[in-house]
Order: structure tokens, then C-alpha cells, then sequence
């Protein structure tokens, strides 16, 4: 049963949606709509329960005075703080809890915390691909035969794309890369796009009709 | 280990440093470079520039601060385009940390408005841009293919209330608009599979027209929804935000930022340069 | 002789000044459309043929207009500059817009009530605890009051909600039958516009009863449309179109091409997988990446090193993730046997709880379900970049022989692969993200692209259902090939008839 009952949930639902998608009457839209509103409920546990297992690792971790156990205090500190200046607001003359509403949204602390802290931390990590980006283009970019050097070739052409300083075949490039873009490039991504969004829909086919039973915890 | 030995295996810390260096100097020292713009941006800009006063624009904020240095440039200069046109803008954040962005974009767009501004010949009147007339901020909702798909029926279906938890039926600018057949297009600015989102469950299933903002890295897996029109324009990465830019006449942070893309470019291109100069004269010493 | 002169005389001028003003009123060769001058504009030709009908394939609430331009449209007079849409109107709709209106109101004052009320008493309290003096007992006097008035209001406000509400209930059920009464008790109201040109219009309302632009399905409409001209009051009517009632349709006849290609394909899979079942041998071709796995694994045995096995940053909705989960198993069976540290740092609470379950299992399965302990799959963090630094610690720190990179990948995946391979570890990469594969080409000696990642679990595991169905996906492809194919010679050679088989109307 345990097995049984998730399977026929998702043949269920499954059939539904596809059944939804050819069906424009009312009725099938009411119901699409009411599922539509139970799946956000659904993801909201999902947040929750997220959170709960960032806790318990983070508990668990300082308890047991693992390596480096002092970035779980500071995990858990960010978390509880958020939430606190999240949920407190300025109104009448006066601070409070607010749940409901969203004063805490206007909250100074709130608000330095993400434009101060959050943004720059997670602009940084971004900013890290430009070096690896340079260290694995001078790895890889080696025409070592025809196929790499063609790589190499084209990589060059679409990073030379928009260089002003290229005088008279500075346009014949960017036409170049133009050319690799809308041409070679939108062949080859196409079939990928194709070849991936038919995989998409035998694996959903194979999890509908409960052939593909991996995500029920057993491979 | 000879000359072309070390060509090839130089340590990648002297990569990083002669990248920080060029990028650090380029970003001081004040210049312009220019811009040449390209089909897909400019069609963007055509269909904004030509709507009437009063139509709708749905701008869709679907990135985090990470990619904020090549997004944020296009939210910007879309945002003011619209604004200064008098249309109207519903905007959305679907991306866990967007909704804090968005507003702060909001505030600083609605800062810069209340000035007189000339743009391409055109003085544009300084006003004030209120919540609710002029924009709806919708916030962020989790699932965002079911928001999409959602706000297909019925924008109150995913957003009973805007982001500051007013009732849509109480803004005066959503009094009408049900859906997506109210609206003139759809702005998606994106770094991730948000974007894949927007073509399968937005455009593919109601038809209204959608126009791409991508990190530059997602720019070129995109040009066959281009080319099979299902997007009818594209920006790609700070060079993509420097052409709205340029369009627009409203330089800003892509304009500057494109001069230290385009010297760190240089900079990868002198080390793929040596990095093959250093194989072929190895290879050559082998044969020998 | 004079007198017959003078009156022929003013008979001829009588005749020419005639044929002149006639000259004058009769239709002139033409007229520009710009005129604004209503005595020089003649009321135009109507609209001809009017037809009104249910829109197809809609959920209802929507009628579909179409009709002939008039003749004085772009061509004849060219006076035309639009068109207006009316629909007959019973005046019963008053009475309901009446009733929405009240209601609106008193949600809105309710609202304000609800709203007051709080604050009211927030600001009593602080006036109480004030040093009492004139300006404070009044203020304390008048909240009490306005206090005490409120929650009075407030009750009979939401009773009155109550009633209104039923009302609107009633009053919208009753709608089909106020159209019954057409033509009397009711009058023409616009209810759109087209422009010169425009052959049809589609009167869309919306299914929200409670909303003003409700269009109540099966009810009596009734359409007409006026011709007009720059002057707003010269127009002519067309004939009347109707009765017409909207309905909602049970199959959407513009997705046809979708619904054929999703039988086809669940054909195609069924049979291919019962195929296999019957022991059929389905060939599938050597995957690289994937017949690297066990040198990996046996590498990381040799070596006395851990294996780190990353799922990527979907959720376990996510087909790629779907897809890694059974990859992991086979992998985590094989590292039971050879009994290998195995490290599954996991970005998703869900997805850890399965991945969890799944390695158990081939513990379990392997026969070494002592070997298996919880912290093999933790959980790092929901945060994109946070977690790659965490990963990329991981790394650093135990130096895994090898990395395996399978599921949803994005912006992060450089940052793994290039520090995966300043660790010296062997990669195996697998994503269906498009825009991650060249990282991944460049960084991994081994790379699983797009729908590989779907066909590595059934080639790990050789499951005849898994083999089946990954047939009927290269049996698909090829069909997808063969139509492109034979669309680019239609396209070519304008035939129509074969590439409108494919069109997906909305």
C-alpha cells in the first residue's frame, strides 16, 4: 500500500493534466485551477521542511563539535535574524509583530541585511566564473585536431563579436559570429532542445503510467 | 622546462591576477566604448517604443543577486523605457531572492523619473510614479511554473494581493486586466530555467509575445525560439542590456561595465593565444 | 414674345442650376476619410453578411463576430474610419451592476472597519496612559465613541454583505432569462471597437461571476454593427445577428496535431516496453561517460579515496534529477560492493530525503547494509552559490577520485568542474541544462549530453521496461526527423495542406 497509493496519485493526477490541456470547458478548468492552489499549499510544507532539515543538520553539527562547526552557529544565527526582521514592523508610532502583513518588508535591518549582505555575497560567488571561465578557456581552447581547432576558431569569432577595436573586419566578425549564432549554433541546440524535451516527456510518460519508480526511494 | 613549456602550463593564479589588474584599471579609468546594435535588441526596443500610452507591460524579475551585474542593466533601462512612454508595468519576481531587487529597482527608477530627461531628441517631462496607477508589484510566488500557468487564467489566481498585500481588485491599474490577453508582452529578464518556463507553459500555451533578457552564458541556446519566433527579441548578457542602452539613449551600468568586458576578453583571448603558441612550438620540438 | 423668352430663359437656368446642386448632392467620385465637415459626409454602406457563433474551443463566455466590410471602406466613399460592436442589453443589467456596486462598497467600508478598529484601540491605550487634561479626555472620548459606534456598524455591515451577496447569486442566475426579453425591456450598448479593415471581433467576457465583465454562457445574445465615420453620429447599422449563446467546448480542436503525437508516442511506448518484457533484446549504443563509471569507481577503490556524487540543484520533480536518482542507486550499489567511501552533498531537502532512501537501499541490496550510515547524504543549503562553496570545500578537503555530476545544473557548474579538476579528481558530467554543456565538455573528462542522461539509467541497469521505453524515444526522434524533413520540402514548395496539419491554434 505504501507503494500502491503515491502510484496511483500520480497516474491519477498525471492523466488529468494531460486530459486538462485538450479539455477547455469550465469544469476541467475549475478543478485545474483548485489543484493549481494545492500545490502551492504542498510547497509550502516543502519550504518548511527545508528549513527544519537546515536546523537539524546545523543542531547536529554544533552538538557533535564537527570540524568547523562555528559556520552552522552563523547559518542558524542568519536564519533566525531574517526571520525576526522579517516579521517586525514599524506602524502607529510604535514596533511590532506583524505576520500578516508587510511592514516587515519595510524594515531597515531587513533591508541592509539583503542589500548589504546578501546581494555583494551572491554577486561575488557569480563574479568567480569570469577567472574560471578565463583558466578553463586557456586549458581547453588547444587545437590539438580539426574538431578543436574549429572550437577554438568559433570561440574566438564570438568573443571578438562586439570588440570595437577591430577597424574594417570588425563588422566581417561580428557577422561571423552572428552567422554561428543563428546558423550552426541554432542547428545544433535545436536537436539537443528536441532530443532533451522527447526524453522529458517518455521519462514523465514512464512516471505516469508508474514505470519509472526512482523517485518513490527505491532505484 | 623551455619558454613554450611554461606557454602551456602557466599556473592559473597568474591568469586571476592579470585579469583583476586589467579589469580593476578598465573600471577606474573612465572611457566609453561602442556599442553596435543588434536585431534582436533592437526589435525590443521598436515594440516598447511603439506601444500607446497606457498599454500594459509585464516585466518578470526571474533572477537572484548573482546575476544581477548583467540583469539588473536591462531591468533598468526597460523599466525607465516603459515608464517614460507612460505605459504601464506589472512586475513579478519569481526567483527566491528577486522580490528585494525588484522594489529596490522600483524605488530608484521611480527616483530618477521625477527629472527632466532628454532621450533621443525627446524631452521627457519629470512625474511622479505611483503603485498602483502606474505599476502593480505582484511579489514572488514558489512554483513558478505554476504561477505562469496560473496567471495564464487569472493574475488573482497566483496573486490574490500585490507584494504589500493589497487586494489586486483594489489597484486601480489591474481593474480590467484578467490575464495575459490584457497585456502587450511580456518582458522576461532570467538566469535560469525560469526562462524555459515562460516559452513552454507562458508563450507556448497563451500566445502573447515574449521577449528574453538572459545572462550572456544562456544567450546562445535561445536564438532557436527566435528563430522560430516564439520570442520576438533578446537580450543577451551586459553587451545585450548595453544595445537597450544605447537604443534608449540612457547610458548606464552596462555601457560602463562593457568596457571592462570587452579589455578581459583580451585578456582571455592573449592566454588561449599563448596556451597554443606554447603547444604547436612543443609539438614542433617533439618532431625534432 | 418677350414673356416666352424670359420664362424659357429662367427654365434653362432653373435646368442648369438644378443639374448643378445635383452635381452637388449626388455621391461624389470621392471623399477623403479625413473629412470631419458632417455635411459633407453621406452615411456609408453597412456591414454586410453579419454572422455571430460561440468562439470554438474556449472554455465559453466569449462570442465571435464577423462580417463583410461596407463597401464605403477603403474604397466608394471611403468614409469608414471604424467600426462599433453592440450588443443588446436588458436593463436588468442595471439592476446587477446596482447590486455589485453596493456590495463593492460595503466590502470596502467593512474593510476600513476591520482596518480602524486595531488602531483605534492602539491609540486609545496610548491616550489612556497620558497626563489627563482637556485635549486628552476628549481624545480618549471621541475613540470610545467612534470605537463603540464601529463595532456596532461592523455587524450589520456584514449581515447587509450577506444579503447583497445572495442577491448578486440571484440576480446572475436570472440573466439567460432577462435576454428572453429582447427587443423590449433592454437597449444597444457598445461593447467594443474595430478598426477600418477588420473583418471580425471576438466579444470576450470573463467566467468570474462576481466580476463586471461576466458573460453568462447560454444566454439569448443579440449583435448588431454600426459603419462610422469621422463625424461620430453619421453611421449605419448593420442587419441584426443573433440569437447566439456561448458555451464552452468539451476538446480543444486547434490541439489535434498534440493530441495525435501524444497517443502516437504513449503507443510507442507501451508496445515497445511490453516488447521488452517479452524478452526481446533492444540494442542501445555504448554511452562513454557511463561505461567509465565502474573504471571510475574501481580508481576511487585503488586509491583509497571517496567517490562525491552531486544531483545538481533541481528539485526532485526535475526530470534530469528523476533521472540522476537512478543512476545514484546503480552507482551507490556498486560503492556498497567495492566498499568505497561514497560523499552526496544535496541541495534540496525532498531530494535528500530520496537520494537517502535510494542509497540505503543499494546498500541494502548489495548486501552491506552496516556499511550504510545517514550522513553519506546531508543536506548543505538551498542557496545556489552557498552550496557550491560547500561542494567545492568538500572537494578541496577529500580530495574525491572521482566526481560524478548528474541532474540540474547552472551557473555553478564551472565553478564545480574546475575545482573538481584542480583536485585532481576524474569527472563524469550528465546534464539536459543546454546552456551548462560546454562547461561541462571543457572542465569533465567524460560528458552525458541532454537526453543521454535520460538513456544512462537504462543503460546502467539494462531494465527491458527502461530499454523499451528509451526505444520508443529514438523511434520518436526519427519520426521528428522524417517530418522535418518532409516539412522543409513542403515549406519549399507551398504546401499548405501538409504543414497546416501541424498548426497548434491557442
Amino acid at each position: 500500500m505504501r507503494r500502491q497509493i503515491p502510484l496511483m496519485l500520480v497516474f491519477i493526477f498525471g492523466i488529468f493534466m494531460i486530459f486538462q490541456y485538450f479539455v477547455p470547458h469550465e469544469s476541467s478548468e475549475w478543478i485545474y485551477e483548485f489543484l493549481l492552489d494545492w500545490i502551492y499549499i504542498i510547497g509550502i510544507f516543502a519550504l518548511a521542511l527545508g528549513i527544519w532539515s537546515l536546523i537539524r543538520v546545523s543542531v547536529a553539527k554544533i552538538k557533535a563539535h564537527k570540524s568547523g562547526w562555528g559556520y552552522p552557529i552563523i547559518t542558524l544565527a542568519g536564519l533566525f535574524l531574517m526571520i525576526l526582521f522579517g516579521f517586525t514592523g514599524y506602524r502607529d508610532g510604535s514596533w511590532g509583530f506583524y505576520f500578516m502583513t508587510a511592514e516587515g518588508l519595510s524594515n531597515p535591518m531587513f533591508r541592509h541585511f539583503f542589500d548589504y549582505i546578501m546581494i555583494p555575497i551572491q554577486s561575488t560567488m557569480f563574479a568567480l566564473l569570469a577567472f574560471f571561465i578565463a583558466s578553463a578557456a586557456y586549458r581547453a581552447f588547444r587545437a590539438r585536431n580539426i574538431m578543436a581547432s574549429l572550437l577554438l576558431v568559433a570561440a574566438l569569432v564570438v568573443m571578438l563579436r562586439f570588440n570595437p577595436y577591430l577597424g574594417p573586419i570588425g563588422p566581417v566578425i561580428a557577422d561571423t559570429a552572428s552567422w554561428l549564432l543563428n546558423v550552426p549554433n541554432l542547428a545544433a541546440k535545436r536537436a539537443i532542445i528536441i532530443g532533451v524535451g522527447l526524453g522529458m516527456v517518455a521519462t514523465s510518460l514512464k512516471i505516469i503510467l508508474g514505470i519509472e519508480r526512482g523517485y518513490l526511494g527505491k532505484g | 622546462m623551455n619558454i613554450f613549456d611554461r606557454m602551456m602550463s602557466l599556473d592559473r593564479r597568474w591568469v586571476f591576477l592579470l585579469l583583476v589588474v586589467v579589469c580593476a584599471v578598465t573600471y577606474i579609468v573612465p572611457f566609453q566604448v561602442p556599442i553596435r546594435v543588434e536585431g534582436e535588441v533592437r526589435s525590443i526596443y521598436d515594440f516598447i517604443d511603439t506601444l500607446k500610452p497606457g498599454e500594459i507591460v509585464f516585466i518578470a524579475i526571474d533572477y537572484d543577486p548573482n546575476a544581477l551585474a548583467e540583469l539588473h542593466p536591462m531591468c533598468y533601462a526597460v523599466m525607465e523605457h516603459c515608464f517614460r512612454k507612460n505605459l504601464k508595468v506589472i512586475v513579478t519576481a519569481l526567483s527566491q531572492n528577486g522580490p528585494g531587487m525588484a522594489e529596490q529597482a522600483i524605488l530608484n527608477i521611480s527616483d530618477s523619473l521625477m527629472l527632466d530627461r532628454e532621450y533621443n531628441g525627446v524631452l521627457y517631462e519629470g512625474r511622479e510614479i505611483r503603485n498602483g496607477e502606474d505599476y502593480a508589484f505582484l511579489g514572488y510566488k514558489p512554483y513558478f511554473a505554476l504561477v505562469i500557468l496560473g496567471m495564464g487564467q487569472n493574475f488573482r489566481i497566483p496573486f490574490p494581493t500585490d507584494y504589500y498585500g493589497t487586494p489586486l481588485d483594489s489597484i486601480p491599474m489591474m481593474q480590467g486586466v484578467q490575464n495575459y490577453d490584457q497585456v502587450a508582452c511580456v518582458v522576461d529578464l532570467s538566469a535560469g530555467n525560469i526562462t524555459d518556463a515562460w516559452i513552454s507553459y507562458g508563450q507556448g500555451r497563451f500566445y502573447f509575445p515574449l521577449a528574453l533578457g538572459l545572462t550572456g552564458v544562456m544567450g546562445a541556446d535561445y536564438y532557436p525560439y527566435l528563430n522560430s519566433r516564439q520570442i520576438f527579441g533578446l537580450m543577451a548578457g551586459l553587451y545585450g542590456a548595453a544595445q537597450y542602452e544605447e537604443m534608449a539613449n540612457n547610458p548606464g551600468l552596462a555601457k560602463d561595465g562593457m568596457r571592462v568586458q570587452v579589455y578581459a576578453h583580451l585578456v582571455i583571448i592573449l592566454f588561449i593565444l599563448m596556451g597554443n603558441i606554447g603547444y604547436f612550438m612543443g609539438r614542433r620540438d617533439e618532431k625534432k | 414674345m418677350k414673356c416666352r423668352s424670359l420664362i424659357a430663359f429662367l427654365l434653362v437656368l432653373c435646368a442648369f442650376t438644378l443639374t448643378g446642386a445635383q452635381e452637388g448632392i449626388g455621391p461624389p467620385d470621392s471623399i477623403s476619410a479625413d473629412s470631419t465637415r458632417g455635411d459633407s459626409i453621406l452615411p456609408p454602406a453597412p456591414v454586410g453578411n453579419l454572422k455571430a457563433w460561440d468562439t470554438d474551443d474556449d472554455h465559453g463566455h466569449s462570442v465571435t463576430l464577423e462580417w463583410e466590410i461596407s463597401s464605403d471602406d477603403g474604397a466608394g466613399q471611403n468614409s469608414v474610419l471604424s467600426y462599433e460592436i453592440f450588443r443588446w442589453t436588458p436593463f436588468f443589467m442595471d439592476t446587477l451592476k446596482g447590486i455589485r456596486n453596493s456590495l463593492a462598497q460595503t466590502e470596502a467600508y467593512i474593510a476600513e472597519l476591520q482596518a480602524f478598529l486595531p488602531r483605534a484601540k492602539k491609540r486609545l491605550k496610548v491616550h489612556r496612559k497620558g497626563e489627563p487634561g482637556v485635549g486628552f479626555a476628549d481624545s480618549v472620548a471621541f475613540y470610545v465613541d467612534t470605537i463603540a459606534a464601529s463595532e456596532r456598524w461592523l455587524p450589520l455591515h456584514k449581515d447587509r454583505l450577506g444579503q447583497l451577496r445572495r442577491e448578486r447569486a440571484q440576480a446572475i442566475d436570472m440573466i439567460p432569462q432577462a435576454h428572453k426579453s429582447y427587443p423590449e425591456q433592454g437597449e444597444w450598448r457598445k461593447v467594443g471597437t474595430a478598426l477600418s479593415g477588420q473583418t471580425s471581433y471576438v466579444d470576450a467576457g470573463v467566467k468570474e461571476k462576481v466580476s463586471g465583465d461576466y458573460l453568462a454562457d447560454h444566454a439569448d445574445y443579440y449583435y448588431r454593427v454600426d459603419a462610422v465615420t469621422a463625424d461620430s453620429t453619421i453611421r449605419t447599422s448593420s442587419e441584426i445577428a443573433g440569437p447566439v449563446q456561448s458555451y464552452g467546448q468539451f476538446f480543444n480542436t486547434g490541439r489535434i496535431p498534440v493530441f495525435v503525437a501524444v497517443i502516437v508516442f504513449t503507443f510507442l511506448t507501451v508496445f515497445f516496453v511490453t516488447k521488452a518484457r517479452r524478452g526481446a533484446d533492444l540494442y542501445v549504443r555504448p554511452l562513454a561517460g557511463i561505461e567509465a563509471v565502474d573504471d571510475a569507481i574501481g580508481r576511487a577503490t585503488e586509491m583509497g579515496k571517496p567517490i562525491l556524487y552531486v544531483l545538481g540543484l533541481g528539485t526532485a520533480a526535475d526530470i534530469g534529477t528523476i533521472a540522476s536518482f537512478t543512476i545514484l542507486g546503480r552507482v551507490a550499489k556498486r560503492v556498497a560492493e567495492y566498499q568505497t567511501k561514497l560523499i552526496v552533498p544535496c541541495y534540496d531537502p525532498i531530494v535528500m530525503t530520496v537520494a537517502q532512501e535510494i542509497v540505503k537501499s543499494a546498500y541494502l541490496d548489495a548486501g552491506r547494509p552496516d556499511d550504510y550510515y545517514e550522513d553519506i547524504v546531508y543536506f548543505v543549503t538551498q542557496s545556489q552559490f552557498a552550496y557550491v562553496a560547500a561542494v567545492n570545500g568538500t572537494m578541496l578537503r577529500e580530495l574525491p577520485a572521482t566526481n560524478m555530476y548528474m541532474g540540474v545544473f547552472f551557473a555553478e557548474s564551472l565553478i564545480l568542474a574546475e575545482t573538481g579538476a584542480l583536485a585532481g579528481s576524474i569527472q563524469i558530467a550528465g546534464t539536459d541544462q543546454v546552456a551548462q554543456l560546454p562547461f561541462f565538455i571543457v572542465a569533465c573528462d567524460y560528458t552525458l549530453i541532454g537526453e543521454e542522461l535520460y538513456a544512462a539509467s537504462a543503460y546502467l541497469g539494462r531494465e527491458p521496461i527502461l530499454l523499451g521505453s528509451l526505444k520508443a524515444q529514438d523511434y520518436a526522434k526519427a519520426a521528428v526527423m522524417v517530418l522535418a524533413l518532409l516539412g522543409l520540402i513542403a515549406v519549399n514548395l507551398d504546401w499548405t495542406a501538409f504543414t497546416d496539419l501541424f498548426v497548434v491554434a491557442k
